[in-house]
């Protein structure tokens, strides 16, 4: 059973709940037969997804009976995901009791857990590629329905090597502070799980004493975090809180600032603790890197090493191969790992590989004398906010069916939308964050006479400046 | 300003909610109130008085009528 190693005892905890639940491997084995008799064929689901069990559990059943599930956030916007469903056509929707209602038309076949599977209605069915496993979000905010096509393999590959240079064993207990639809998020649960460890299940978050007293009678053993997690960290004072169970911290999803990298490395040194700076995207499955901790101070700011079986080259703007030290050019990475491609509805869910496991990342980056890799800076206009990737194209794009002219700008952790007209900076500020979720404080709306643009007509994004 | 409006202000200002709503205001309760908008909310709060508040305090702070008892710990009288 997926992604389990065989030979688990069935009375392997697998899952403990934040209200003090445990759940064995013979509870999530007894459940996935259960799905298997309802929905008995290979076919789309939308798994509507929190950190609680039912949807765990959904998600390991569905990968299980090759059921193809469509990772989504559970408080996901409800205009956003019937949009999606139209996309799509999933034959059924897996999503908690509370968001029943908004599909009252259709037949709820089957509920445990506080969760409900949902038949939609019969549509002409179309054919999934064989190797596809899920289909995972790129940006949890900008409101984007375009998915990456995950293969079983990559999965499995992933999973493992993860697993391998965390030197995860069935003793390890990580407390879930990330979501499951989030790649990083689904792949901590992924190389945990793989292992037979036991997976500490809270939606709860690291602002609430909940999820510290959690963390402690659970004698949690891993925590991981994007690097907003990090500044909370701080602020919490966390490296004076007494947390002896708490022997791995991991760092994903964006670039932590030196001082406070630095700060954590040597926190992390003088407690007996292993602290894990990695790089990963989403259409690497979750992972391309990571930093050894003994190296962490050494080579401080670095992404590290590429994952076992996986190998990195920088090339230039004619694709050719850069081998010196210090030389920037586009970070290139080789593995199983490497997605399928991207799906933007339902008919690319039969395509073949479009990458063939060679993934072109959009980030710069150089190597140092040791083969050690740095990010130095981004080739596209993604960026990553919170940890989860924006496409300031998109925004511009959402922005454009309501305004006239716009441009977006970003900078390490704060986007900034240009308009023309002064009238509507609130009522755009309220769009934004209602449509794609950032956090009001995390962008600015700001007038301008004019859209700067170049001689070809395209927004001279140069001359822009808040 | 007395300290009441003051608090008032920051809740408003960082949570982008009407002053009638903020009685039955909790964390979660609003989006705008997630893990980032808490830290965001904290910072004001200390800038806004002048005070540091302590982690088991800021971890407390769960609701807009909690809050009061938290700052007062703190010197400020409402």
């Amino acid at each position: 059973m997926f992604p389990f190693e065989t030979s688990h005892p069935e009375n392997r905890v697998v899952v403990i709940t934040d209200d003090g639940l445990s759940f064995t491997f013979n509870d999530v084995r007894s459940f996935s037969e259960t799905i298997n008799k309802i929905i008995q064929h290979r076919c789309l689901i939308f798994c509507l997804s929190q950190n609680t069990v039912g949807s765990i559990f959904g998600y390991i059943s569905f990968i299980s009976n090759l059921i193809v599930p469509v990772m989504l956030d559970s408080a996901i916007d409800s205009d956003f995901l019937e949009g999606t469903i139209n996309k799509y056509n999933p034959e059924y929707l897996w999503l908690p009791d509370n968001r029943v209602n908004q599909f009252a038309n259709y037949k709820v076949l089957f509920s445990k857990y506080n969760y409900s599977l949902v038949k939609l209605e019969e549509k002409s069915s179309y054919p999934l590629h064989a190797d596809l496993a899920i289909l995972l979000t790129t940006s949890g905010s900008t409101g984007s329905s375009k998915f990456v096509r995950i293969s079983y393999e990559n999965l499995k590959s992933n999973a493992e090597a993860i697993s391998s240079y965390l030197s995860i064993d069935a003793l390890e207990r990580p407390i879930t502070n990330l979501p499951m639809w989030y790649s990083y998020g689904l792949s901590i649960i992924n190389c945990h799980l793989l292992k037979g460890a036991t997976i500490l299940l809270t939606s709860k978050t690291i602002v609430e004493k909940d999820f510290w007293n959690f963390l402690k009678s659970q004698k949690a053993s891993s925590l991981s975090g994007v690097p907003y997690t990090f500044r909370i960290l701080k602020k919490l004072k966390f490296t004076e809180m007494s947390l002896p169970s708490l022997k791995t911290l991991t760092l994903a999803g964006g670039k932590l600032n030196n001082d406070l990298n630095k700060e954590m490395c040597e926190y992390a040194l003088h407690s007996g603790k292993r602290f894990f700076v990695m790089y990963g995207q989403t259409e690497a499955t979750a992972r391309m890197s990571y930093l050894p901790p003994e190296y962490s101070i050494e080579k401080l700011g670095s992404i590290g090493l590429p994952i076992s079986g996986g190998e990195f080259n920088i090339v230039d703007d004619h694709g050719k191969s850069i081998h010196e030290a210090g030389v920037a050019g586009e970070l290139v990475y080789n593995g199983k790992n490497v997605s399928m491609g991207y799906a933007q509805s339902f008919n690319d869910l039969i395509k073949d590989n479009d990458n063939n496991g060679l993934l072109f990342t959009g980030d710069l980056a150089k190597k140092d004398e040791d083969n050690f890799y740095f990010i130095v800076g981004r080739k596209n206009r993604y960026m990553k906010l919170f940890g989860n990737r924006v496409n300031l194209d998109e925004i511009e794009d959402l922005l454009s069916k309501i305004i006239s002219d716009c441009a977006c700008i970003g900078s390490d952790d704060n986007i900034s939308v240009f308009i023309t007209d002064r009238n509507r900076i609130s009522e755009i500020k309220n769009f934004i964050n209602l449509k794609t979720g950032i956090h009001n404080t995390a962008f600015s709306v700001n007038y301008c006479e004019e859209i700067p643009r170049t001689a070809l007509g395209k927004i001279n994004y140069s001359k822009l400046e808040v | 300003m007395s300290n009441k409006e003051k608090y008032i202000r920051v809740f408003k200002n960082t949570f982008q909610v009407n002053e009638k709503d903020l009685a039955t205001l909790t964390y979660q309760g609003v989006d705008s109130w997630d893990s980032i908008g808490h830290m965001n909310m904290i910072a004001e709060m200390e800038e806004t008085f002048n005070i540091m508040i302590e982690m088991e305090d800021i971890l407390d702070f769960s609701s807009y009528i909690t809050g009061f008892d938290i700052i007062k710990k703190y010197g400020i009288e409402f």
